[in-house]
This record gives C-alpha cells, structure tokens and sequence, in this order.
C-alpha cells in the first residue's frame, strides 16, 4: 500500500526512441506525469501523438523496435523500467489492469468469458477453483453483466460490444490493481453504451481495493470523454506534453496554442442559426424505402432481417440533411439504398425525376453521376495500386470526357479541395487520412453529381482534421449549391453542419425536423437518450 | 516507379528469395546457352558410346556422321546419347513447362475466380463443377488427359494445369469475395464504371500479389508432375529429353549405371527447392498477413 501522498503511478521525463528512419526521432519525448489514489487522468491527444505508446511503456508492453529510457516509470515505488519480464507479467493484472479499444479482438473467441477472467485468477492467484468461481460471478455482477451465470458460459460473439467491454473491464479490475489503464475504451462503442462504460469505470473505481480507491490512466481522442470523466487532463502532441493540468484549467483557460486548437475544433453541440429553407424540387428522394435480407437455414426456413423499414428521405439542392444513429440502426443502409449500391426490397428511389429502383445496373450508369458517394474509412476508399490521377479521373471519362479534359478538371479539384497538383501523380499510401478524404471526395465531385451522399466521411479522422473537411463541405456546398446527406453517429458534426436531421433507431426513422428544434426539443424518447449520451455537454 | 523500387529492395532483402532467384538464374542461363556449353545433339545416338562412364572423353559421331571431339561430363546411356546434353536440354523443356504451366493455370483461374467471386450465379454452378474437379487426384487427371489428347509440349501443358485451376479459382474467388466489398469498389460501381472494367482495373491488381505466389507453387509442382509424367511414360516423346523421360530410360540399368538418374535429379531437386523458395520470398514480402506487424 502506498502511503497518503506518494502517486500510484510516476512517470519522470519518459523517452521512447522510434526506430531510426521514422518521422521523427521519439515516439515519447519528455513525458511526466503523477496519478494518485482515485484520480483519473486522462491523456488526450490525436493519433500519432504518442499516447498508447506512452500506455504500452507502462504496461511493459512496448514492440520490440520501441526502446524505452532514458526516464522512469514508477508503480507503487517500483521502477517498471528495470523490472524484468517475469515481474512485470506478475504485476500487470495484480498491479494494473488494462482496457483496450476493440473488445472483440481483446477477447479470445474460442473460450468462454467465464473461463478467461478464471484464467487470470489462475495465473495470479493461489484460489481453489470454487473460490475462482465465485470471484468471476461475484466481478461479473459487479461489471454489472444481467444473467452473470449465463454470462460466464458464454462466448465472446454471443454478446453485445457493450457487454464484451464489461467482461474486459471485470478482467482488469478482479485482482483489485491499484492502477488501470484504459485505452481508447469507449471508441468502438455507441454514444449511449459510452456512457454506460463512463459511469462504470467511474463506479468501480471508487469502491475498489477494499476502500482504497484505484488510479485510472485514461488514454481518449475525445474531448467530451475528458470533460466527463477526468480529474486531470494530459494534453499530447508529436510525442511531446502540450499541456498538463486539471480537467477544469485544461478545458476551460487552456494555455498552450496546440489544446485551444483543439477544443475549437470539437464541434459544439448547440446548432448554429438556421439558413434559409433552401426551395426546388428535391434532388433526391426515397420514398417508404425497406430493406429486409433473408437468409435459410438448413431445413430450408427462411429466417428475414429487416435492416431498413419505410425510411422516406428528401433533399434538396444546397441543403444538407443529416441521418444519426447507432451502429446497426440502419442508416449506412438507407444510403447504400439511396445510391442505388444495394437493391431496395421495397420503396422507390428518385434521382431528380428519374425513378431508380427498377433500373438495371447498365439503365443505371448513365444516372450514376447524379448521386456520389463519400465513404468513412480513407484508407480504403481509394485503390491503392492506382495513382490519385487516374481514380479521379474514372469518373469524368466514364461520363465521356477526353482524356485532356479529364486532366484540367482534376487540376481543377485538387484546387478545390486545397491539395497540390502533383499529388495526381502519387499513390494513396502517400497521403495522410485528412487528404485521403480530401481526395475521395474529389473523385466524388469530378463527374459533377447533384447529390452528395457521406456516409460517416469524417468519423475515422482526428477532430483538426474533421473540422477542415467539414469546413470543405461546407464550401463546396455553397460554391456548387450540392444536395448533401450526412450519415453520422456523431450529434455534435450533425449540429454544426445539418439543415435537418432524421433520427434512426432499429431500421426505422424515429424523427426528424430542423437540426435546432430537434437538440432543443427531442419529441421521441430515444433521441432523447440519444442527446443526453453525447459526452461532455458542457464543451 | 519509386514503389516498384522500394519492393525490389525489399525482396532482395529476402534470403529465400535471393535464393531462389540465383539457382533460377542459373539453370535459365544453363538452358539459354545449351548449345554453346559443349553439347551435342541430344537426340543423336552414337553405338560407340554405349554407357560410356561420366567424365570420359572422344569424338561423339553426330547425325550426319562428322566426329566432334566431346567429354561426356555426365557419360551417356544405352543408346550412346550424352546425357550432358539431353539434361541441359532437358532444363529447357521443364522450365518450359513450368512458366507455361503457370501462367495458364493462373490466367484460367484469375478469370473463373472473378467471374465466381463477382457473379452469384456464375458462382453456384462454377465452383460446385470445380469441387468435381478437386476431387479428383491430380496426377490421375493428368494422366488422362495426356492419354486422351496424346503427348505434346502444349498437351502436357495444359494436362498438368487443369487441375492446378481449381485451387487458383478458389483463391481468386475467395479474394473478390472480399474485394468486392471494398469502398473503392463501390465507389467505382457509384462512378458508373462499366463492371469488366472494375473487375480488371480495381479488382484484379490488388488480388496480384498472392496470385503470384502462387504462380510459383503451381510451377514448381509443374515441374514435378512432368518429370512424374514423362517417368511412367505419358509425357513427351524420348526425342525431346526432359529430366523426367532421362530419368525413366535410365531406370532400367539404374544398379549399374545410376549417373542416368541421379544427373537429372541433381537439377530437379534445385529447380523445385528454389522455385518454392523464391515464392515463399515473394510470399513474405507481398502478403502482409506474413509480414512482421506494424507499418
């Protein structure tokens, strides 16, 4: 036990080397940082600032090309640094638990959840398996797990990514750590499970290790996640400590250039003033449109999932509507639906005028430039064995351009989304996500649709980044007079950029109205929840 | 050109692929120059030299009766042939096999796997024929067919890469399975490019590197199942030598003369070691399911 004011965790000017040859020449630079009994501190910053890799030095988990020092590290008055690995593996478990981002991939999915969190009572302890077996129940109702019995026999897939995150979170507090760690925890899961894990890791660590209260080491991109949970705030950037201080001095008179630019660019959650009702004919329009798939089983019994039920969409020119939800509330498929990717079960599609759901795909091609879509993953939204050049350039010659005309236009794009012309001449993997997107949405543009479709387009960036495509949106909107359909499961991007938001849950629209009125005044019960979900309402 | 670059370099950092691209450099180099090396005809038969020992020297009385002074390096056989010359010939005709072998196997295969991987229709009723197709022993299948289509240099091409195509289709499906899926894909499907292109320009190249790979596996066992061929008789003709048709010849007065044999075998072996090494090389390098973690 440590005594009253000596910190859990001390980390004194950390170095990690990166290997020769890499961007820069350490992935940690003079990192140092305390946390006490019962604090939670949490390490921000965007990716690539060196924060899980600052995490891993703790847990001793660093890649073998990562070489730590100089500096220290210090658990419980033991330097980490200098321990050996058979040491280090006892103390990791007993002396800090761990959570990472992914449960599905922390978890091993051929053993039961029972028999993993068992597992780490075996390796640490001395327990005789009844003991074990209680410890696992008892932890289970703890994690707050419905059906603990049911919960310990069953796999990892059979449960929800909610339930997976409690079982990793029960096997890093069973052994009563006195530091955990969490990594990115909340990322992977919905806004309102986040909160549900928030509320949890804050629960347990109050009432662990029998009144001694644990420290949290909480590695997060996000600013809403800090303002909740943190009692300090760590603010990191290229390796390097920006900013250090409390949660309140940190986000509310933060010093450093690098943190104001960062919380400038989380979106607020308050919708700026309305434009004006943009008027015309809509430009795209699903009307009752359903989706169900179906599947057999071996006795022939068709088994139907219906992902997608009578969602009717419109938009306009120069307007942007914006569809939230959670993951596998359908929303990405009413957009495949809409651009015609998937084949509606039921519904109408409209493009202008032209009705598109009974269209073959070769109908189809001569309408395609109409619609265009914007995926969210940049690094796979270009084929990479093709230069930036010719993927741009597809769409424009698939609609008949010359090759010359092609060119000009993409020069001209690569103008408009702020990049250099001789970026055409290079491959994907020479860019960064932020231009990666920059990119696909050129490839969009480039056949001059009337209608832009992005489906979660800014999810997979950093918060700087988003901000700047958004801001790209927003004028090319403008300058185009686009229709634009945002698919988001974030509520603050919805309330900066949408005219309107239509609210998804399950397959089906719950509601929908103008983006202020809709924060305001939530009618329906789920967007309700939905919004009071959203992290750090104060930011 | 950078990129192309940077991967030669890595694969040259590949010990298996140094490896396996000298011992293949040399035994092109040893098949290019054949006539050059101190050969004779292969085919020409001189009585003179009946099982003449390895390493002996004398005129060799070529087909049209003019004496060459000739060391048989490796002796010659029961019919006087030097066996020198008929194995470096013989390289020829393996790698022949092997590089022609390849590429039909992968070409087919390619456009099966796509059409399965990319069509649901065509899928049903292709692969169901090509589990037919794997069902039945591989070297069984090329027996038949050599029998059925008689025994040529492109018959026994084509006899040793049908039953390589199932395996190749199965591979290339699997990977358009998940190609498809891919955004860039679909972004092209949403740029209303036509679906043969798709499947050549988006598809095809990014399913190259493991189709490469095994490109060499299926020319590596190319050149065991012709030397297997030719050794139970059912490859090619005696007049056009192969390892293989040296091999069986030679198998008749093995306890005696075991050089007919162990010379071919001597260049076998390597031949199918390195071609396997240099794919395992390329495997290493391209598939970054095997590649060391991070970037």
């Amino acid at each position: 036990m440590s005594a009253g004011a000596a910190p859990v965790l001390l980390i004194d000017r950390l170095h990690v080397a990166l290997p020769p040859g890499s961007d820069r020449a350490h992935a940690v630079e003079n990192i140092s940082l305390s946390i006490h009994a019962g604090k939670t501190l949490c390490v921000v910053g965007e990716s690539g600032s060196g924060k899980s890799v600052m995490a891993t030095a703790v847990m001793g988990l660093l890649a073998r090309e990562l070489l730590p020092g100089p500096g220290s590290i210090v658990l419980q008055g033991e330097s980490l640094l200098d321990a050996s690995a058979q040491r280090l593996r006892a103390l990791r478990g007993q002396a800090m638990g761990m959570v990472f981002q992914e449960p599905m991939t922390a978890l091993n999915p051929v053993m039961t959840c029972g028999d993993q969190i068992d597992e780490l009572l075996r390796q640490h302890t001395d327990w005789g398996a009844k003991r074990r077996g209680e410890a696992v129940l008892q932890i289970l109702q703890r994690v707050k797990l419905p059906e603990p019995e049911r919960m310990m026999r069953s796999y990892p897939h059979q449960l929800s990514g909610g339930q997976r995150q409690r079982i990793v979170i029960a096997m890093a507090v069973i052994l009563q750590p006195a530091l955990l760690i969490c990594d990115e925890p909340t990322t992977a899961l919905d806004v309102t499970t986040q909160k549900e894990i928030l509320r949890l890791i804050e629960e347990l660590q109050a009432d662990l290790s029998g009144g001694h209260r644990c420290a949290v080491l909480f590695i997060t991109h996000d600013m809403g996640v800090v303002a909740e949970i943190a009692d300090e705030v760590l603010v990191m950037h290229q390796g390097r400590a920006v900013e250090y201080g409390t949660r309140d001095a940190v986000l509310n008179a933060p010093q450093a250039d690098y943190t104001k630019m960062l919380l400038a660019a989380v979106p607020s959650m308050t919708p700026p003033p309305a434009r004006p009702a943009p008027q015309g004919a809509p430009l795209l329009r699903g009307v009752k449109v359903g989706k169900t798939y179906s599947a057999r089983d071996w006795l022939g019994r068709q088994r139907l999932t219906h992902a997608l039920k009578d969602a009717s969409v419109a938009v306009l020119g120069g307007e942007t509507v914006g569809i939230v939800g959670e993951s596998g509330s359908g929303k990405s498929t009413l957009a495949r639906c809409l651009v015609r990717l998937i084949d509606p079960t039921l519904g109408q599609v409209f493009w202008g005028d032209a009705k598109v759901c009974q269209l073959g795909e070769s109908a189809l091609r001569p309408l395609r430039s109409r619609v265009q879509i914007v995926f969210q993953d940049p690094n796979r939204s270009l084929n990479p064995r093709r230069t930036v050049g010719d993927s741009i350039m597809e769409g424009a010659i698939n609609f008949g351009a010359t090759r010359p005309e092609a060119v000009r236009a993409a020069a001209h794009l690569m103008h408009q989304v702020r990049l250099p012309i001789d970026s055409l001449q290079r491959y994907p993997s020479q860019f960064s996500g932020g231009q990666r997107q920059r990119l696909a949405i050129a490839r969009a543009l480039a056949c001059k649709p009337q209608v832009l479709v992005a489906d979660e387009a800014v999810s997979a960036l950093d918060v700087s980044v988003q901000a700047q495509i958004l801001a790209l949106l927003r004028e090319i909107q403008a300058e185009l007079g686009l229709g634009l359909l945002f698919i988001t499961h974030d509520l603050r991007v919805a309330a900066q950029l949408c005219d309107r938001v239509i609210v998804m849950h399950q397959g089906q629209i719950v509601e929908e109205g103008p983006t202020a009125a809709l924060y305001a005044h939530p009618q329906h019960d789920y967007t309700r929840r939905l919004l009071a979900a959203a992290p750090g309402a104060e930011i | 050109m950078q990129v192309w670059k940077l991967l030669l370099q890595r694969l040259w950092r590949n010990s298996a692929f140094r490896f396996g691209v000298g011992v293949l450099g040399v035994l092109l180099l040893l098949a290019a120059l054949a006539p050059v090396l101190g050969t004779v005809d292969p085919a020409a038969m001189d009585s003179a030299h009946i099982n003449t020992a390895a390493g002996a020297r004398g005129e060799f009385a070529q087909l049209d009766g003019t004496l060459v002074k000739h060391t048989f390096w490796m002796g010659a056989d029961n019919f006087g042939r030097d066996i020198f010359s008929r194995v470096l010939y013989g390289t020829r005709t393996s790698l022949l096999v092997a590089a022609f072998t390849a590429t039909v196997a992968i070409g087919v295969g390619a456009l099966l796997g796509m059409l399965a991987g990319y069509f649901r229709l065509v899928d049903a009723v292709l692969m169901r024929f090509m589990d037919g197709l794997m069902a039945i022993p591989a070297i069984l299948l090329a027996i038949a067919l050599v029998a059925a289509l008689g025994a040529q240099l492109w018959t026994v091409v084509v006899a040793i890469a049908i039953p390589e195509i199932p395996r190749v289709t199965r591979l290339v499906r699997s990977m358009v399975l998940t190609l498809r899926e891919e955004p860039f894909v679909e972004a092209a499907r949403a740029l209303a490019t036509p679906t043969p292109v798709i499947l050549w320009r988006h598809i095809l190249p990014n399913a190259m590197a493991p189709l490469i790979v095994q490109g060499t596996f299926v020319a590596a066992s190319a050149v065991l199942t012709e030397a297997i061929l030719s050794f139970l008789g059912l490859g090619l003709p005696a007049d056009i030598p192969t390892w293989g048709n040296i091999m069986a010849e030679g198998r008749v007065q093995f306890t005696q003369y075991p050089g007919n044999v162990l010379f071919p075998a001597l260049f076998l072996v390597p031949t199918v070691l390195a071609i396997n090494l240099l794919g395992d090389g390329l495997r290493d390098v391209l598939d970054p399911k095997f590649s060391k973690r991070g970037r």
